[in-house]
């Protein structure tokens, strides 16, 4: 390793050497957390391509009504994948590569926890993405239940719906692993002097994430296996004629699901939480209420799973008592939002790309919460249940939220990651494209689904047709937009202007103190943490 | 700088092959329960592969592992990161069963009374809600798993290999070799014996009390909540086997022994859950 004399950092290097093997060796038995991460980021990159592909084929076959390209079908099974590999192939992936870079270096310790455990999190996704994936070739074709996978349609379905279940075996094996590392991680591995209170907000939103996934994983786990019983051992969960019940398995599964969109969207929250205060200049504003926010709707999340059940004929009393819980996550949520525009008050601003995508990501994930609202009203969601309202709620929170922040963390560490500045002007061009097709996709999807489109069809009545025009093209605008933080990404990584230890003047924390790039092991020992790079 | 001695130098372990092998496993072992279980050619031998594929990496990847614990090479944070990681195992291990016995709480409290309300009595007409129940649509007649007779000593049996575990821990931290290795024995005897029990229950389910798996929710919660947990005591019982024959090679010293612990906590787990199974599955 370099010698580095940093402030902060006190270097000590009478180590053995840190022979690691070349080549593809290196990739596969590396122990080191940024090899790690850095493979966590370039396989969601690639999930990310291949469930955009499969979105394409979806807004290509809703372009005009009819069937054009591809039947239902196949549409379902497109739908399904493309929401699967989204959600745990692209951006639960890309903050974990995150996590995997930055929380040891934000905490002062030289690797993670389990550094040999972390490689095979990483490794158990591509052969969850191969069984997903190859699920559309076998008999039958890939599971069409959309992401949810309800019975009884997912027991009748073909052997791709088995792939799927053992996919979301290992997935959540992978979740697993890799949460307990994080949070050994962050509660044994802080430099001295960093107590939990002083730490870094993107560790906080981690934390809690980690306990989310360690919770709610084994729930998912559940629900597949009594899926995988009914299906080929007799058991009778979700059958009626048995004694069971298929709404006992939306209720397992949102009990999963539910938090599952807060172990999307807090690791989003803590990006944001840091990039606003760098190019703000300013110290985040209230720092503890933030940490408080972020446990309370951690809790909170597991008590509002039956706001995705109103229809399903639970009682009254149930649907009042989880329409008032889940509007109650909005008071944290609201903290949140309150503190970050807070920061930027009288701070001097300035536009950086990394700085754009949080601000894109404060407007439109706003946009998504209050959609939120709306559709936590029983009274209104009985109506909106199953429309593009949702389908246009849930991509405000998904794709302006966590993607959004995603690249803003992207943008934001680049320069630590590879020692170069990317191309400010493609960034921002980046930034800008996908801010105006993001809207013109879908935007319109709430006055499709206001006026009655149901979602998941691939044919649609003649008057929903202008809007899904509009909603197409700018899907494929959105969709082709992307390959340019590709070429961004790769210039950065080949050269460009040499980044120094701290980029951008207005970032503090641990690790703006190390050299760009950042050394393959950070910390060989606890670094003096001082004051000054407190409250990331 | 100098820092304690326990906190100078992180552990960080050279490059491993073991996760990749351990992935080719898991893809083996799904690719092999997908085909058989539709009836497609040989799935039986790509999960066999598996099965072995599996065994290597966890003999290469634990033997790893304590050569490592034995040469030393382990400090005072990496204990503290190993009792972090195994509480919070345990407890996702919770969370899994916390799926099922909510099914069954459902099914009890919800499914079936509502199948017996008088709004479905023009489907399943005669349905009553009694427990156990194997559905409206049932037509063979079975028998219920009564509490006081295997269930009960296998209780008894549990509970008493939790008192031997925690008598062998005795031994150990008071340098008593002995004590720890009988103590370890004991409690792996009262593991496989009570897994021997368990599967002469499910023989007796089978041949004689007509309940089955597929036998409605009653079959099915029954048959799964007890299988997980037979699954994870025959886990334990392969893990305390493991600590003994550590324990008879001269491993563990009275101060560190994270693994004779992390075993003896896995074991109360499995404790602690079968007494929610015996109230809720068998008595109540
Ligand atoms: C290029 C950007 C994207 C486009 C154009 C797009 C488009 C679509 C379309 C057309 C559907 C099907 C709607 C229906 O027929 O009901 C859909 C569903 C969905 N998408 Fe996306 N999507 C994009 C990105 C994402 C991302 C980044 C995520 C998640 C993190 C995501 C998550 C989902 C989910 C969960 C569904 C629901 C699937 C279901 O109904 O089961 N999408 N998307
Ligand atoms: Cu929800």
């Amino acid at each position: 390793m370099q010698a580095t004399s940093h402030a902060g950092y006190a270097g000590n290097h009478d180590h053995d050497s840190h022979g690691h093997p070349t080549g593809w060796k290196r990739w596969v038995t590396t122990t080191n957390h940024k090899d790690i991460g850095t493979m966590y980021l370039w396989f969601s990159f690639a999930m990310f391509l291949v469930g955009g592909a499969m979105s394409l084929i979806l807004r290509a076959e809703l372009f005009a009504p009819g069937l054009q390209y591809v039947s239902p079908e196949f549409y379902n099974q497109m739908l399904t994948l493309h929401a699967l590999i989204m959600v745990f192939g692209a951006i639960m992936p890309a903050f974990v590569g995150f996590a995997n870079w930055m929380i040891p270096m934000m905490i002062g310790a030289s690797d993670m926890a389990f550094a040999r455990m972390n490689n095979w999190s990483f490794w158990l996704l591509p052969p969850a993405a191969i069984l997903l994936s190859a699920s559309i070739f076998v008999p039958g074709g890939a599971p069409g239940t959309g992401w949810t996978l309800y019975p009884p349609l997912s027991i009748q379905m073909g052997m791709g719906m088995d792939m799927a279940i053992f996919a979301v075996h290992i997935l959540g094996m992978s979740s697993i692993m890799g949460s307990i590392n994080i949070v050994t991680t962050i509660l044994n591995l802080r430099t001295p002097g960093m107590t939990l209170m002083k730490m870094p907000l993107f560790c906080w939103t981690w934390l809690v994430t980690a306990f989310l996934l360690i919770a709610s994983m084994p729930i998912l786990a559940g629900a597949v296996t009594m899926l995988l019983t009914d299906r080929h051992f007799g058991t009778s969960f979700f059958s009626a004629a048995g004694g069971g019940d298929p709404v006992l398995f939306q209720h397992i599964f949102w009990f999963f699901g539910h938090p599952e969109v807060y172990i999307i969207a807090l690791p989003a929250f803590g990006v944001v939480s840091h990039v606003i205060p760098a190019f703000s200049r300013k110290p985040l504003f209230g720092y503890a209420s933030m940490v408080y926010a972020i446990a309370a709707i951690g809790l909170i999340s597991f008590f509002v799973w039956a706001h995705h059940m109103y229809v399903t004929g639970i009682p009254l009393t149930g649907q009042l008592y989880f329409m008032y819980a889940t509007m109650l996550i909005a008071v944290p949520t609201g903290v949140k939002v309150f503190n970050w525009v807070t920061t930027m008050w009288r701070g001097s601003l300035s536009f950086e790309t990394p700085m754009l995508f949080a601000l894109g990501f404060l407007v439109l994930f706003t946009i998504g919460g209050l959609t939120g609202l709306v559709l936590a009203m029983t009274a209104v969601d009985i109506q909106l249940q199953d429309t593009y309202y949702v389908v246009a709620h849930f991509h405000y929170v998904m794709v302006a939220g966590a993607l959004f922040s995603a690249y803003a963390g992207l943008y934001f560490w680049l320069p630590k990651w590879t020692g170069h500045m990317y191309n400010e002007g493609l960034g921002k061009l980046h930034f800008w494209l996908s801010m105006i097709f993001f809207n013109i996709a879908f935007f319109p999807q709430h006055f499709l689904g206001l006026a009655g489109m149901p979602r998941r069809i691939p044919d649609y009545a003649q008057q929903f047709a202008d809007f899904n025009v509009i909603s197409s093209i700018g899907a494929f605008g959105f969709g082709f937009s992307q390959l340019l933080v590709l070429v961004v990404v790769i210039q950065a990584v080949k050269g460009g202007a040499k980044a120094p230890s701290r980029p951008w003047d207005g970032a503090h924390g641990l690790e703006w103190t190390v050299p760009s790039p950042a050394p393959y092991h950070t910390f060989e020992d606890p670094p003096v943490f001082n004051q000054a790079e407190a409250h990331g | 700088m100098s820092h304690p001695a326990s906190t100078s130098r992180y552990f960080v372990p050279e490059p491993s092959p073991w996760p990749l092998v351990g992935s080719i496993a898991l893809l083996l072992l799904a690719s092999g329960a997908v085909l058989m279980m539709n009836s497609i050619a040989n799935g039986g031998f790509v999960l066999i592969g598996g099965f072995a594929v599996l065994a290597i990496m966890l003999f290469g990847w634990f033997g790893r592992v304590i050569g490592e614990s034995e040469g030393q090479r382990y400090n005072l944070q990496v204990d503290r990161s190993f009792r972090l990681a195994m509480a919070w195992f345990i407890f996702s291990e919770v969370m899994f069963f916390v799926a099922f016995f909510g099914a069954l709480f459902y099914i009890r409290v919800v499914a079936i009374p509502d199948l017996a309300s008088p709004e479905q009595a023009a489907l399943w007409e005669g349905f009553r809600n009694v427990w156990p129940s194997a559905g409206p649509a049932a037509k063979d007649p079975f028998t219920q798993m009564h509490a006081w007779g295997i269930p009960a000593i296998n209780t008894l049996l549990l509970l008493s290999s939790g008192v031997t575990v925690t008598w062998a821990h005795w031994g150990l931290v008071a340098n008593k070799r002995q004590q720890l290795i009988i103590g370890l024995m004991l409690t792996i005897l009262l593991g496989a014996l009570f897994l021997t029990l368990q599967v002469y229950e499910y023989r007796e389910a089978y041949s004689h009390l007509n309940l089955k798996m597929t036998t409605g929710v009653y079959g099915s919660t029954f048959f799964m909540l007890t299988g997980f947990h037979g699954f994870h005591v025959t886990l334990g019982v392969t893990m305390l086997t493991v600590i003994l024959v550590r324990a008879m090679k001269g491993h563990f010293t009275a101060e560190r022994h994270f693994a004779f612990e992390g075993v003896a906590w896995y074991w109360h787990f499995v404790d602690v859950v079968w007494l929610g199974l015996f109230v809720v599955i068998y008595w109540l």
